[in-house]
């Protein structure tokens, strides 16, 4: 029997009166987070174009979208990882690793097609990644422990690959460093890639079997192991991607600033979680959007921008940036706690 | 099609140290609905997760309609048209419910394999429009009560189109009202054909939807009775292995002065007006359905919950109470309803949790008398009738009812005249649950005031001197031992829209 009967005798068990609340609270609040946050970042860019009037400008803009692309790339892989209650350390000199074998690579053959080099870059990272993933989906060891380890040796391999010396923009082919300068479609090479990045993730995640039970993996394991979903092969997958991304920025990032040394991106995992976490993304696993991650990433990129232009002294930007990020996540909790607040008053009692 | 949709037959399964099913057999009839009972730790989990295909069991046969099958695992397990409903509800509460209802069995589009949003999210509603419930299928599932969220397991079921279908403990968290929606969905469930295997410490459910019953105890199978085949004695002599006597022992108390008066209380969205009073060695129930705020009147006298109205007399004499360490010097004590969660630490041993609230008392310039503690807490473990190898064992290792021994007993370090006990016996056997009860009349005994907060019905009527009903947040009845039944405090505890569904069966 077919299970349509089935629910039909079931509804006449209890009086089907239901289903008239349609709008739920809890979508509006998730809602409301976002666009408080977007919010935020069209009033600090007010400010900062108010105090000034060159920083909305294209030229600017595009330099600001630039800076912020290869930031917003490992943000959504790091989104995935957080998305299982998990973290990873290791990018930063995952990304230096992949860098620096593949400028040392571009500078031996200078002829190299640069595409050659991004799918160089992104297999070292996809190897990586899944070692990483098997430490961590098959070994059971915590993820936070298992990335610290492999950050070191990581960037231990770099400083020993490279004998301690910079590849630097003179030993670098002009095609290679023009995968940061050159555009599609009118488009600047790495904001495209971005875009594209975007767009895969954004269907990955939203519209994809696996991509959801990676969600369901974070919001509940045990459920998921009870129900059948492959949590080993899905944490594995997760930082699988997670390196692939990793390996794809170290030649982005050494592109872009030709140069490839030891000490690449060391810390910028720091960086990454906080774009994260200012998008909405949970520590506590299941929840993170694709679009909050896009406007974390982006408010990042901004204060980087803006805090120079606006003469604010070096020494106080990370500060500034510190404390801007605080200040963003307060403000957060606060709009849900009101959201909430009023949600109790117009409770009937 | 074969005599049983599921048998099973010598089935064993060795954990590390235990043998958690010993040469069990079980059969399910096609339409019936099939009770399996037993005290906590009789094996009933690890059988279902055996059905289930999470473990694979040492030893016997399963066979699905006849056909010996060796599942792989869960999924192999819903192919076949297996589906569980769990005790501890095992839902995505981020994931929205549509998400809930076809995690593992997702409608994809052929060839792209691209979801199918907008048909899973019509599909959903329809099974939740059908199951009566009256939520959207779009919710976050954490947002719904555990009532709620069990709809949607069973909506989940359906949508798998399972034919065999295990409820762990379903209504062990609902109120009456809902149960008996539970009871009118699992009743057609069966009219649609599907078999059920529903697992429950309450007798009346047993009653209520069983056809036959199979008992367990401590991982052996005792046998497979038809419901009106066996007595309700012989039932529970079956499941404990002994006769349990009288399960309300009610002692004579004296009652004495006021201890605790609440006027006026109130909580913007919670409740309001509730004036009550507990008297020295005096059992005052509080009861009503679960969303009624009970637990928040409790919560909020205790100072943990919110209270933005109202006063607070013990003894006579106003108390202000911000924390709970303001109640706890007033001597009031509260036992949390979620002992795992909020009372105990499991991985801890039993004298380290009962003497955790005494520490201060049990300390010289901050060092911890070990001696000292020790005994405090083998007087009370004693006392309370823990029933453990010693006062080294690890809480987390003792059965449900044990735990809760441990509970009170740390609430008994203290020096209380007022005990708010928050559903004592929630999720605890019936051998443990009269021990419970003989505790509770002989705090009573002892000159506490007891405020005693439960959805069993039986418990309230059977043990309390008063008892105090709540709806929506209000007091609506304050009944006397000798007025109260079942039907007088459902009237007080359902408005007239839910009393038709309720009190109809």
């Amino acid at each position: 029997m077919a299970d349509k009967p089935m629910a039909q005798q079931a509804a006449q068990a209890v009086p089907s009166g239901g289903a008239v609340r349609r709008a739920s609270l809890s979508v509006h609040i998730m809602r409301f987070r976002e666009l408080g946050l977007l919010g935020f970042v069209v009033l600090l860019a007010l400010l900062v174009q108010w105090r000034n009037p060159s920083f909305l400008t294209l030229e600017n803009i595009n330099d600001l979208l630039r800076n912020a692309a290869i930031l917003s790339i490992l943000a959504l892989g790091m989104m995935l990882v957080i998305v299982t209650r998990g973290i990873d350390l290791s990018i930063g000199a995952t990304l230096a690793l992949s860098g620096m074998i593949t400028a040392l690579t571009v500078s031996a053959n200078p002829g190299m097609h640069p595409m050659a080099a991004l799918l160089l870059g992104t297999a070292i990272g996809l190897a990586c990644g899944s070692l990483l993933g098997w430490f961590v989906a098959r070994l059971g060891i915590l993820p936070i422990i298992a990335t610290l380890g492999m950050m070191n040796v990581f960037r231990g391999l770099t400083f020993t690959i490279s004998g301690g010396k910079w590849v630097s923009a003179h030993q670098m082919p002009d095609s290679f460093t023009g995968i940061a300068t050159g555009s599609i479609l009118g488009i600047n090479t790495l904001i495209f890639i971005a875009i594209v990045a975007y767009a895969v993730f954004h269907y990955f995640v939203n519209h994809t079997r696996t991509g959801r039970q990676i969600y369901a993996v974070g919001s509940n394991p045990e459920a998921a192991v009870i129900s059948g979903i492959p949590k080993e092969r899905l944490l594995w997958l997760v930082y699988a991607i997670m390196g692939a991304l990793s390996g794809l920025c170290g030649v982005l990032w050494v592109a872009k600033f030709a140069s490839a040394q030891g000490d690449t991106a060391m810390g910028y995992e720091l960086t990454v979680i906080a774009a994260c976490v200012l998008g909405g993304v949970s520590i506590a696993g299941g929840v993170g959007k694709v679009s909050g991650v896009l406007v974390g990433s982006l408010l990042i990129g901004m204060l980087n921008n803006a805090l120079p232009l606006l003469n604010v002294s070096p020494f106080w930007q990370t500060a500034i940036q510190g404390g801007i990020i605080l200040l963003a996540v307060l403000a957060n909790v606060w709009v849900k706690r009101s959201v909430d607040r009023n949600h109790l008053l117009r409770r009937r009692i | 099609m074969a005599e049983f949709v599921l048998e099973l037959n010598g089935i064993t399964k060795t954990f590390p140290g235990v043998k958690a099913l010993d040469n069990v057999h079980f059969r399910l009839k096609p339409g019936e609905i099939h009770a399996l009972m037993g005290e906590n730790g009789a094996g009933k989990s690890t059988f279902i997760k055996i059905i289930t295909g999470v473990y694979r069991p040492d030893e016997g046969d399963m066979l699905v309609n006849g056909r010996k099958v060796e599942l792989k695992g869960p999924r192999h397990a819903a192919e076949l048209g297996i589906a569980a409903i769990y005790q501890h509800v095992t839902c995505y509460p981020d994931l929205t419910v549509t998400e809930n209802i076809f995690m593992g069995h997702e409608r994809v589009e052929k060839g792209t394999r691209r979801l199918l949003w907008k048909e899973m999210h019509e599909e959903a509603q329809r099974l939740l429009d059908e199951l009566g419930a009256d939520f959207h299928s779009r919710m976050t599932m954490g947002a719904l009560s555990v009532a709620q969220q069990q709809i949607v397991e069973i909506a989940k079921a359906l949508s798998a189109n399972a034919k065999i279908i295990i409820m762990d403990e379903p209504t062990a968290a609902l109120t009456v009202r809902e149960c008996e929606q539970l009871y009118a969905i699992t009743e057609r469930l069966r009219a649609g054909g599907a078999s059920i295997i529903f697992i429950s410490h309450r007798f009346e459910d047993m009653y209520r939807l069983a056809d036959n019953v199979t008992v367990f105890r401590d991982g052996k199978y005792i046998g497979t009775w038809g419901v009106h085949d066996i007595s309700n004695k012989d039932l529970i002599v079956a499941m404990v292995g002994r006769e349990v006597t009288q399960l309300f022992p009610k002692k004579e108390t004296q009652i004495g002065d006021e201890v605790l008066r609440v006027e006026g209380l109130g909580a913007t969205g919670y409740f309001a007006d509730i004036n009550f009073s507990v008297r020295r060695g005096e059992i005052v129930g509080l009861t009503g359905l679960v969303g009624s705020g009970r637990s928040e009147v409790c919560q909020a006298i205790f100072g943990i919950g919110p209270r933005d109205r109202g006063k607070i007399y013990v003894e006579g004499r106003e108390a202000s109470i911000r924390r709970p360490a303001d109640a706890m010097a007033l001597g009031i004590g509260y036992l949390p309803e979620d002992r795992q969660k909020q009372g105990l630490i499991l991985n801890w041993e039993i004298a380290g949790n009962i003497t955790l609230p005494a520490l201060r008392r049990l300390a010289r310039m901050g060092w911890i008398r070990r001696k000292a503690e020790w005994s405090v807490a083998k007087m009370l473990a004693e006392k309370l009738g823990v029933k453990a190898t010693g006062i080294f064992d690890l809480v987390g290792s003792l059965s449900g009812g044990n735990q809760q021994k441990v509970v009170v007993a740390k609430l008994l370090t203290s020096e209380l005249k007022v005990l708010i006990l928050d559903e004592p016996t929630k999720g605890v056997d019936v051998g443990a649950k009269s021990a419970i009860y003989e505790i509770i009349g002989e705090l009573a005994a002892q000159g506490y005031g007891i405020l005693l907060v439960s959805s069993e019905m039986p418990e309230v009527i059977g043990l309390s001197d008063r008892i105090v009903v709540m709806r929506e947040g209000r007091i609506t009845a304050i009944l006397d031992r000798s007025e109260a039944t079942q039907e007088t405090i459902l009237e007080a505890a359902m408005d007239d829209s839910t009393r038709e569904t309720g009190a109809s069966a």
